[in-house]
């Protein structure tokens, strides 16, 4: 990279290539305060589940595995098309490099979309986090009927309950909140499932905040590219913006096992 | 060799030393947009220092109005027991998010750093002016709990109380936020020039050590906040949402509020510290005319603090039912992390010995420190042995050791620093004689404040209490006596650094006889930092240096069998 368009070398570096370097260097610096960031929340999901593991087993079919895995797939895809644009860019393949923009772009809103349905229903249902949470848990919940793509049920395998150990007591002071087993009989829903959803709405949502940030991001680098401003010698932010959303699906390759595929 | 124009100007002094007259980087551009959307490092660096300080003014104030109430054990009609409790929240807030953390990174590294590498800028200076405008955007949120209801938790927020009292925790803790992200893009931009703007011939292990004490902290900044950052959105989530993470009644735990705050708030001390023993390597060598004793142990240690900080969080929480093996394992890690830092002290003493001492003023701090942060550091092993955390949790003892590493490490640390940089900086020399008294005065009234309190802690005065047991008012009264004192040292100090920018004799461009890069440029230095780039030797080669009266600085030595540099 070096003998670079002068316009693009800021008067502090010594060559084009010692700026790319650092912008990359400087970039995955800021995804590793990512993984941190959301390494706190990734902690929190670890200790609420291993003293709580019959809480994520049982609340986790709450969630639409089907909708989940669309979403992996979609963000798959989108990261595919960004890979993509970089190389246009790199080859200076202008409207190629435009139309992989935007089709990443949509494949996020399209992911966005997804997550928007599966909100709606848990608010629909009062699977919410904390004080919030209404649901009534006498059997496990559906996915409501009325969706764009429809997925089957997975049936109510009342033996996959025998699997857990009894929920034990919970932290001394608990109030009795929430729904309550209907039979004295019946093993019954375990207390605070709220905490699933808890941990499932700050992971998603943060998450989802950083995919919207990501489309904004990705917008900027259209402008800029409908503009003609990349080519071979220079495409460092295309480049920088692609590292940021493969974090950015990669960070849902993590929260989809771990929300929607618990065993 | 380093191309300093030494022909005499009408003053007297080598042209290219002082340029107070001339072209500099305070002059290059005039008017309040060229400093408000400034990409220049040393300008940014300047506005940090003005708001630190301004921050530094303010956590005094609040610490000023503790001491005189704590002059009575009872009521007093000064504030009373809520606002008591807002005030040592806002005083510890204030102090370390405001000022301590980012303070010597911000302030003087911004300053510094590049001119260190012999380069024009940071890697990333629009980042920089964007840390700047965080750290101010922070600060407003922060402070603006001030008047929407003043946090009264503690500067450590912990849950269930910061969930449900009502004063205004979101806006204090969304401020604190918003400054972890200042935080975040300084350290990286730091480690990113550290990395990649070095100049040839200047490897790692010839870099000036306050570079590897920066780089050092730069990682705790960029591993450590976003943590701090996702407690505190949990906290203001906790808050607004009810998310109940944190609250047992909707199957939360408060303690987990704990270990995520001090995954942070442990590594946070070691970004107090850590640049501050840079600063200290620098100053040590200059001071002593003598070359730093033991380079790689001192730059290797940095690294070992940064590493073995993230270690040694749970000694925060020794007595909050973590089970006995998680006690052991965290006092043990608390007793290693000890040793990088004693390693430090030891090569700064040898670095000593057999030097020539010169007890100019931040020679002066370097001693402060050097038995300031010696007891500081000691007694935190004393916290930090199970059997005696359980004594001596949350009394003045603790309140005593961090004041000691803190302000005694610390801010001694910066007030050296800062008496060292401020020629270059702007191109005056302050008095010498009102700058020792100033030092003086801070280390009496400082340890008159603080070691009274080790007494008052070991005998089991608890802290944060509004009201105390008569039998400690001896104590407190000498302490608040001292905090006085410090107060005056402080003012003189000010007083003597601000009369020098309208009164200083201008500064040569080496008034210390340092070896490092900044030296070889005038003082202040221009916009481009370097009329030519200069080549990196060794940054601690303070005996190539001498002293010419003529200039009252110091000039590069000739080379064998021809006369000194005119």
């Amino acid at each position: 990279m070096t003998g670079a368009h002068p316009e693009h070398l800021a008067h502090h570096f010594d060559t084009a290539e010692q700026q790319f370097e650092s912008g990359k260097l400087g970039m995955w610096i800021f995804l590793a305060t990512e993984i941190l960031l959301f390494g706190g929340l990734f902690c929190a999901y670890a200790v609420y589940r291993s003293i709580h593991p019959e809480i994520f087993v049982y609340a986790h079919r709450f969630l639409d595995k089907a909708l989940g895995a669309i979403n992996t797939a979609v963000l798959i895809c989108s990261s595919f098309t960004m890979a993509w644009a970089v190389r246009c860019a790199q080859l200076g393949r202008q409207r190629a490099l435009v139309r992989l923009l935007v089709a990443t772009i949509a494949l996020a809103a399209c992911f966005l979309g997804i997550k928007y349905i599966e909100y709606q229903h848990k608010w629909k249902e009062g699977l919410l986090w904390g004080k919030y949470f209404r649901a009534k848990l006498e059997q496990p919940a559906g996915p409501p009927t009325a969706r764009p793509t429809p997925a089957p049920t997975p049936a109510f395998n009342p033996d996959e309950r025998s699997l857990i150990p009894p929920a034990a007591e919970g932290p001394g002071g608990l109030a009795k909140r929430g729904p309550e087993p209907l039979l004295a009989s019946s093993p019954g829903p375990p207390k605070d499932v709220q905490v699933f959803f808890a941990v499932y709405f700050t992971m998603t949502g943060l998450h989802g905040i950083h995919v919207i940030a990501g489309m904004i991001v990705l917008a900027l680098m259209l402008v800029r590219a409908t503009k003609g401003e990349f080519g071979p010698t220079y495409f460092t932010p295309v480049d920088l913006a692609g590292l940021y959303w493969h974090l950015v699906d990669l960070i849902w390759i993590f929260l989809f096992p771990l929300l929607y595929l618990i065993r | 060799m380093a191309n300093i124009d030494t022909t005499t100007d009408a003053g007297g002094r080598g042209a290219g030393q002082n340029a107070l007259g001339g072209d500099n980087y305070l002059t290059h551009g005039r008017g309040l947009k060229s400093w408000l959307f400034t990409l220049d490092h040393k300008r940014i660096g300047l506005m940090y220092l003005v708001v630190i300080l301004s921050s530094f003014l303010l956590g005094g104030i609040f610490a000023m109005l503790i001491r005189t109430k704590l002059l009575s054990p009872g009521n007093s009609a000064l504030m009373d027991a809520n606002t008591y409790n807002q005030m040592f929240t806002l005083h510890g807030a204030v102090m370390i998010f405001l000022f301590i953390i980012p303070g010597i990174p911000a302030a003087l590294g911004n300053f510094v750093l590049p001119l260190l590498l012999g380069a024009k800028d940071v890697a990333f200076p629009r980042i920089n002016l964007l840390s700047f405008y965080l750290w101010v955007t922070g600060a407003l949120i922060a402070l603006g709990s001030i008047v929407t209801g003043a946090v009264d938790t503690g500067w450590t927020f912990y849950t269930p109380y910061s969930t449900t009292t009502n004063t205004n925790v979101i806006a204090m803790v969304a401020g604190v936020f918003v400054l972890g992200f200042s935080s975040i893009f300084t350290g990286l931009n730091f480690v990113v020039s550290i990395h990649k703007l070095r100049p040839q011939g200047m490897t790692w292990f010839r870099m000036p050590l306050f570079l590897w004490g920066i780089y050092g902290t730069a990682i705790l900044q960029i591993m450590a906040t976003p943590v701090l950052g996702i407690t505190l959105l949990l906290l203001i989530a906790e808050r607004a949402l009810g998310i109940g993470i944190f609250d047992p009644a909707l199957g939360g735990d408060p303690i987990l509020f704990q270990h995520f705050f001090w995954f942070y708030s442990h590594p946070a001390v070691y970004i107090m510290i850590l640049p501050a023993m840079g600063i200290i390597s620098e100053l040590v060598s200059v001071f002593s005319r003598k070359h730093i004793f033991g380079y790689t142990f001192i730059a290797y240690s940095s690294i070992a603090i940064a590493v073995l900080s993230f270690l040694v969080w749970g000694h925060h929480m020794f007595v909050s039912g973590q089970s006995l093996l998680a006690g052991m394992i965290f006092s043990f890690l608390t007793f290693m992390v000890a040793i990088p830092s004693a390693v430090k002290v030891f090569n700064w003493l040898a670095t000593m010995y057999k030097g020539s001492i010169w007890l100019a003023t931040p020679m002066l701090y370097v001693l402060s420190f050097l038995f300031l942060f010696g007891i500081g550091g000691l007694t935190g092993l004393f916290l930090g042995a199970l059997a005696v955390n359980v004594h001596l949790h949350d009394t003045y003892f603790v309140v005593a050791h961090f004041h000691y590493v803190m302000f005694g490490g610390t801010v001694i640390a910066f007030l050296g620093g800062l008496h060292y940089w401020w020629p270059k900086m702007f191109g005056r020399m302050y008095n010498e004689l009102w700058g020792r008294v100033g030092a003086l005065l801070v280390f009496v009234g400082f340890n008159t404040t603080f070691f009274t309190q080790f007494v008052m802690g070991s005998q089991g005065a608890p802290r944060r209490s509004y009201h105390y047991v008569s039998q400690f008012q001896p104590y407190h009264v000498l302490s608040t006596i001292g905090a006085y004192t410090l107060a005056i040292g402080l003012v003189i100090v000010a007083v003597n650094l601000a009369h020098s920018l309208f009164r200083g004799r201008p500064a040569p461009a080496n008034p210390w006889g340092g070896a490092t890069l900044e030296w070889q440029t005038s003082s202040p230095p221009p916009h481009d930092n370097f009329p030519t780039t200069p080549v990196a030797g060794d940054p601690y080669d303070v005996e190539a240096w001498t002293y010419d009266g003529r200039i009252g600085g110091f000039v590069k030595k000739a080379p064998a069998g021809q006369p000194a540099a005119s």
